[in-house]
């Protein structure tokens, strides 16, 4: 069932602040609020499917620590989260006070086990995901480096998840939390079942996917049949750098993830992701940040590639922007440029920066690091701009 | 005995005091911090991380003098001047 077409709000969140779109009923016109927050580095900015007078957003300012702003009045007054998510405070098992060597830590994830960890801050909170339906006040924050914070009272207090963060396996899947890829090592698309809330998915950017039964105490990688040729091990157990991963909202066996290296498909129960990127046009490859999924077809997903040869410009190839959507879970792909610059126009869009609404047609929307965001109100079978002059964008969200 | 200090708060943090001057009590750098916390929520882990270690970019003055040991004493009638250098674009 679509939800109701009344209109649609969009969240931008970017380098100097968050701005709110709203459409007209038609999604033809668009009026901006902003800046919120302006010289605030926001990574995420994510309205609540539960209550949607809520909002919530990362920040931090240059050089002061990360912290979680909220709404309770659809974006208009915004209040600091008391405890914001930051790594446990681990105590070196020699006693001594200040850390700096790789050493031992306690209190231990497990009993017995002695995970070897070095001293962790969270450098940003780079992804808000709302928690499960049935616990309406939880939500999870991924952060960098690879960290995975809870909070059970509506985004005021967060707390690790041990679980993850404390895992024995923690140091190996993350190379340590110093993966450094240029925007920082990030847990990212946080994942909740929506027919089991113990069962999660998380992405690392590197380190690869994650899988937890129980509500993440424990965590399994989930990453095979997926590339990872920048390793001695091109299909290693983990290691891989999945850049953004889906579950369709209706069909949660089915994810989708654009990663690295290519896009991939998985349907549960297998445990083997398909590379369904091998599909794409040769000339243009299967490399891209973002995927973002089509709400009632499983086979339906929208890429945005970008040039991956040589020095990587991670921009789209040879200057011409275009969107790729396949129909059939993978298996063809086609070409949705109408209205996009035809040439000259190096868009990057980043992983967090394409999102689709809900209605019977499907309202797409992205926004690039250059400040624009476009938008297609056909499935993207023709685009318009809709905003342009904004900071680097770093999340685009439909409320 | 209870010790108050006055603290200069820069620019980038005063959206959490209101106020270019407060005042903190505690007996080191790093308990004025604590009491910052208690009464502006969110303060401290904007300067200081979660290892204790001041965030980069940040200096400590205290009576003038730049401060590196958060753990140093401090005591009444002292002064801590909290700097924030801004660079980049």
């Amino acid at each position: 069932m679509s939800a109701p077409e009344s209109s649609v709000r969009l969240l931008a969140g970017t380098r100097k602040g968050a701005w709110l779109l709203d459409s007209d009923a038609g999604r033809a016109n668009w009026q901006m609020t902003g800046p919120i927050s302006l010289g605030n580095i926001v990574n995420h900015i994510v309205a609540d499917p539960r209550n949607q007078r809520r909002i919530l957003m990362s920040a931090r300012t240059g050089h002061l620590g990360p912290t979680i702003f909220r709404s309770e009045d659809h974006g208009e007054t915004w209040v600091e989260a008391s405890r914001p998510p930051a790594f446990a405070k681990l105590v070196p098992a020699d006693g001594s006070k200040r850390g700096g060597a790789r050493r031992k830590y306690e209190p231990l994830a497990r009993e017995n086990e002695s995970p070897e960890i070095s001293p962790r801050t969270v450098d940003f909170t780079c992804w808000l995901a709302p928690g499960h339906q049935d616990e309406p006040g939880t939500w999870y924050a991924g952060s960098s480096p690879q960290g995975l914070f809870v909070s059970t009272d509506e985004g005021k207090t967060w707390d690790p998840v041990s679980g993850f963060n404390d895992h024995p396996s923690w140091a190996d899947w993350t190379e340590d939390g110093k993966d450094d890829t240029p925007d920082g090592a990030m847990l990212h698309s946080i994942l909740i079942d929506p027919r089991d809330k113990r069962h999660l998915y998380v992405g690392c950017s590197g380190g690869g996917v994650f899988e937890s039964h129980d509500q993440g105490a424990d965590w399994k990688p989930l990453n095979k049949g997926c590339l990872a040729d920048f390793l001695p091990e091109p299909y290693p157990e983990f290691g891989q750098d999945p850049h953004c991963m889906q579950m369709h909202p209706l069909h949660p066996d089915i994810l989708y993830q654009q990663n690295h290296c290519g896009i991939y498909r998985l349907v549960r129960p297998s445990d083997t992701w398909e590379r369904v990127g091998d599909n794409m046009p040769q000339d243009i490859g299967d490399i891209g940040f973002p995927i973002t999924l089509h709400p009632r077809d499983p086979d339906t997903a929208w890429v945005f590639p970008m040039d991956a040869t040589e020095v990587w410009p991670r921009t789209s190839p040879n200057g011409e922007p275009g969107v790729y959507r396949t129909r059939d879970g993978g298996k063809t792909w086609e070409r949705q440029d109408q209205g996009l610059p035809p040439t000259q126009a190096w868009f990057t869009v980043l992983r967090q920066c394409f999102a689709a609404d809900a209605w019977d047609s499907v309202g797409l929307y992205f926004g690039t690091t250059s400040g624009e965001i476009w938008c297609s109100q056909d499935e993207g079978d023709h685009w318009h701009r809709i905003a342009e002059h904004l900071p680097h964008i770093y999340s685009l969200e439909v409320a | 005995m209870t010790r108050k200090v006055k603290i200069i708060i820069p620019d980038v943090l005063r959206s959490y005091t209101g106020s270019r001057a407060v005042t903190a009590v505690g007996t080191s750098v790093i308990a004025l911090f604590d009491d910052l916390e208690r009464q502006f929520p969110g303060f401290r882990f904007r300067v200081i991380n979660e290892l204790d270690e001041l965030r980069p970019n940040f200096k400590l003055f205290v009576n003038g003098t730049l401060e590196k040991d958060l753990s140093v004493s401090v005591g009444a009638m002292d002064e801590l001047f909290i700097m924030q250098a801004l660079s980049g674009g």
